[in-house]
């Protein structure tokens, strides 16, 4: 979900594919115009991109402009820009960051203006704010807006009943939608292909994101997580260089667990794992790499993190399914992270902090988005009743940098590791009583 | 009803007790009356939060649909803070306060509408923390092609309708449900017209009334709050002692979840101005028109969703234009100006809002936006500005 943040560490194989992989997908999307290739803006949870790339369509995700205009620092004069307009301050900065960029001129990460968009794809999937965002932009742009509705598992299962509806709806309207702009007719054999390869990288994502069960564990599943969870939550899932990409990722990973070594961090290779913890919730943006540099100073990894479940969660056993294209296209969408219940999210955090023997869960619990937020202080105490493990509690935005204040949250952080110590001594004093 | 006016509003009359005996309704937190239901006719009670439920299948079998709106400005919260970070609006942590402190314990369920995704979390936090009641997450379709959008609503009503028996609730019937439709069309005509007299004379029906009326059909059940509603619009209609003031006509836009404290309303009116439309209490106003009776009453009810509810903020829109439906309803009810009154931190009013400034700006209708909670208790501000509002209107709507 990120490219340009782990600057001072060497550069393995898989980031400088993934730099590569990113970087010429932004030169596609800057040449789309004069090709008269057609692109689609659209969305990370629930996004289609083996259906958008089988009919040769670029896919825009409006949320990592945001976040990178979060890390390049411009995301403060774009949300101001937004509000000016009349934005309320209340709501999503996402959605104030894309705007405020549009109206700026859409330039993207790499310098490079931004294609308008041939369609709208409104894939809304586990985020109420994703139907406003799209009605926005859609008075911005001349062109079709295609709403897929995506039901949320309320009961914490997919029914039939919901699986026919998103499958109607691809088949129905996102296809012939897709059809129109692409001047391409759906090729479900091409489909197949790209599915196929999706579950490959699912493969090989699982295994990098479940050796954080090692200890010490060689990747951090959050500050690392969002690199490594880039290509197959954006443009790249069913492409032979998302497959290539997580075929290195894991040997190098693999190569780490068998030295032994920690996750890097920015300040290069983390020497001793002290802690443990599990993460819920978006990292920051605006400040991401002080926002990790609090964790690996104290030497906390991050073990597992809902966070990078967001686009996908693979990790339960849902694969792409090359049998059934739009059958599992629609599971994949119904099962990204916020698009669970509460109980089943619970449950998947309590599964990783004991599986994968963290000392603790904390909640970095963002101001913008109340598809994460909104019950978050609940989820806490119920994975600390379950697990008995320490909760803690930190609170910043996306991208907006007037809710990042990090003094508190470095004091809040550090108090919370020195809780998991204390813990931990209790523990070893009542084992030495025994 | 007659019974419970006689006693506790023996002392007023006319439009005045009714006023008296639906606020007294609407404040009954621990829902009084609702026991008192169950514990009549046999049956189960089913609350629902905002915006929109179908009443009428939970009618049809013998559960008495009950609206949550929060507990207004009237509870102290004691728990419910900590279940929410500030940034969240109030509506969910008076509901858990509600649910907290016993007084939702007559509910035998709860739907949770897909209204955002406070409303969609919390019911999951309502499976964790109520576990031995019925909670569902009803997800209403975005899309609105019967073939799709209305074959998946009409499993989520089958669904609801499965789930009622088991927790003491009649078996679903076709015949049942046809009265309850009925006995629900008469409710919004009842709704509609009261609307309309209000258009017509506002002065007749001072919006602060009518929102008391409004809450007191959260819990009465449907017959007995039209019932009320005839009765006050017989009232109002007579009391020849209401003339008309020299106030400026708004609509009020924006509070279609959690609601203004009455406070709030009684403000802007002493402002000056007269509520000829709003959004409060939207599950009566949800569906325009009367359900067909005949027929498939299921499929009437999806039918209905699908074609005939109003424009909404939580609604996309996929071939309509954003804000006409606004625009239409000004016109409609001849306000001259709009007032965008929103609760802090509602992202679906929030984030509508400059799309629907847009449109009545083109339209060329004056606007003022302000924000509110629930609790809020201080209005000054608020006053002078929906003040100054009205006047600008009054002065200067003519130039």
């Amino acid at each position: 979900m990120a490219n340009d943040a782990r600057t001072n560490v060497s550069k393995d194989l898989s980031q400088e594919r993934q730099k590569r992989m990113i970087a010429e997908h932004f030169s596609k999307l800057a040449r789309a115009p004069d090709e008269g290739r057609a692109c689609a803006y659209t969305f990370v949870p629930g996004n289609l991109t083996e259906l958008l790339n089988s009919f040769d369509v670029l896919p825009v995700l409006p949320e990592i402009n945001a976040l990178q205009s979060g890390m390049r620092g411009k995301s403060r004069d774009y949300i101001g820009l937004a509000e000016k307009l009349g934005h309320s301050e209340d709501v999503c900065t996402y959605v104030k960051c894309d705007l405020g960029m549009l109206k700026s001129g859409n330039i993207g990460p790499t310098g490079e203006r931004l294609p308008d968009p041939n369609l709208l794809l409104l894939s809304y999937t586990g985020c109420f704010t994703f139907l406003k965002w799209f009605e926005i932009l859609g008075q911005e742009y001349d062109c079709p807006v295609v709403m897929l509705h995506v039901p949320y598992q309320g009961d914490g299962k997919i029914t039939n009943s919901m699986r026919k509806y998103v499958v109607d709806q691809l088949r129905n309207k996102v296809i012939p939608q897709l059809e129109e702009i692409s001047g391409q007719p759906y090729d479900e054999d091409r489909l197949k292909e790209m599915l196929a390869r999706s579950a490959q990288a699912e493969d090989d994502l699982v295994y990098v994101l479940e050796s954080a069960k090692n200890k010490p564990s060689p990747i951090d599943a959050y500050f690392g997580g969002v690199y490594y969870i880039g290509p197959i939550f954006t443009a790249f899932r069913g492409t032979q260089d998302a497959v290539e990409y997580y075929r290195e990722l894991r040997a190098e990973v693999e190569e780490r667990v068998k030295l032994g070594k920690g996750p890097i961090t920015p300040e290069g290779e983390m020497e001793e794992e002290k802690y443990r913890v599990v993460v819920e919730g978006p990292p920051n943006w605006t400040s991401f790499r002080q926002f990790w540099k609090m964790f690996s100073d104290e030497g906390a990894v991050v073990v597992a993190s809902s966070y990078t479940k967001v686009g996908g969660v693979y990790d339960d056993g849902f694969r792409h399914d090359p049998s059934r294209p739009l059958e599992s296209l629609a599971d994949y969408c119904m099962g990204c992270y916020t698009n669970l219940n509460l109980p089943s999210r619970v449950d998947m955090l309590v599964r990783y902090v004991e599986d994968y023997q963290a000392d603790g869960f904390l909640i970095n619990s963002v101001k913008s988005c109340n598809s994460f937020s909104a019950g978050q202080l609940m989820i806490l105490r119920e994975v600390e009743n379950r697990t008995g493990r320490p909760g803690g509690f930190v609170e910043s935005d996306l991208v907006d940098p007037r809710y990042f204040s990090a003094s508190n949250i470095k004091n809040r952080l550090e108090s919370y590791f020195q809780m998991i110590d204390q813990k931990r001594e209790r523990g070893r004093k009542s084992g030495q009583g025994d | 009803m007659e019974e419970r006016m006689s006693t506790s509003a023996s002392c007023l009359e006319g439009h005045a007790a009714l006023v008296a005996e639906a606020e007294a309704l609407w404040k009954d937190y621990s829902l009084t009356s609702v026991r008192e239901w169950k514990k009549e006719s046999g049956g189960i009670a089913i609350g629902y939060m905002p915006v929109y439920v179908p009443r009428e299948l939970l009618w049809a079998q013998n559960a008495l649909p009950v609206g949550i709106l929060g507990g207004g400005d009237d509870l102290e919260i004691i728990r419910g803070d900590a279940y929410y970070q500030s940034y969240i609006c109030h509506i969910p942590r008076s509901t858990i306060e509600l649910g907290l402190n016993g007084s939702l314990d007559c509910l035998d369920g709860v739907l949770f509408p897909a209204t955002c995704d406070v409303i969609r979390n919390l019911s999951g936090m309502w499976k964790m923390q109520f576990p031995d009641k019925l909670v569902r997450y009803l997800d209403v379709p975005q899309d609105f092609d019967p073939a799709m959008g209305g074959a998946f609503y009409r499993h989520e009503l089958q669904e609801i309708t499965e789930s009622l028996p088991g927790i003491g609730g009649r078996s679903y019937d076709e015949d049942a449900l046809r009265t309850a439709i009925q006995v629900y069309n008469e409710s919004r005509q009842a709704v509609a017209d009261l609307y309309d007299l209000r258009r017509r004379e506002p002065w007749k029906i001072p919006t602060h009334e009518l929102y008391v009326l409004l809450r007191a059909g959260m819990v009465l059940p449907p017959e007995e709050h039209t019932t009320m509603l005839r009765a006050y619009e017989t009232a109002v209609s007579d009391d020849e002692s209401r003339r008309p003031m020299d106030q400026a006509r708004v609509l009020i836009t924006g509070s279609f979840c959690e609601q203004p404290p009455l406070g709030l309303i009684k403000t802007l009116e002493r402002a000056g101005c007269y509520i000829v439309d709003d959004d409060f209490v939207q599950v009566h106003r949800w569906i325009v028109g009367d359900i067909p009776v005949d027929g498939d009453p299921l499929g009437n009810l999806v039918t209905a969703y699908l074609e005939n509810s109003i424009e909404s903020p939580i609604r996309y829109i996929d071939d309509g234009v954003k804000g006409q439906g606004l625009v239409e309803r000004v016109e409609h009810y001849g306000a001259e100006g709009v007032l965008f009154c929103a609760p802090s931190f509602c992202d679906p009013a929030l984030l509508d809002q400059p799309m629907a400034v847009k449109a009545v700006e083109d339209a060329g209708i004056p606007w003022t936006a302000f924000k509110y909670s629930e609790n809020s208790g201080q209005f000054q501000v608020i006053r002078e500005q929906a003040g100054t509002f009205a006047d600008s209107i009054k002065l200067w709507s003519g130039e």
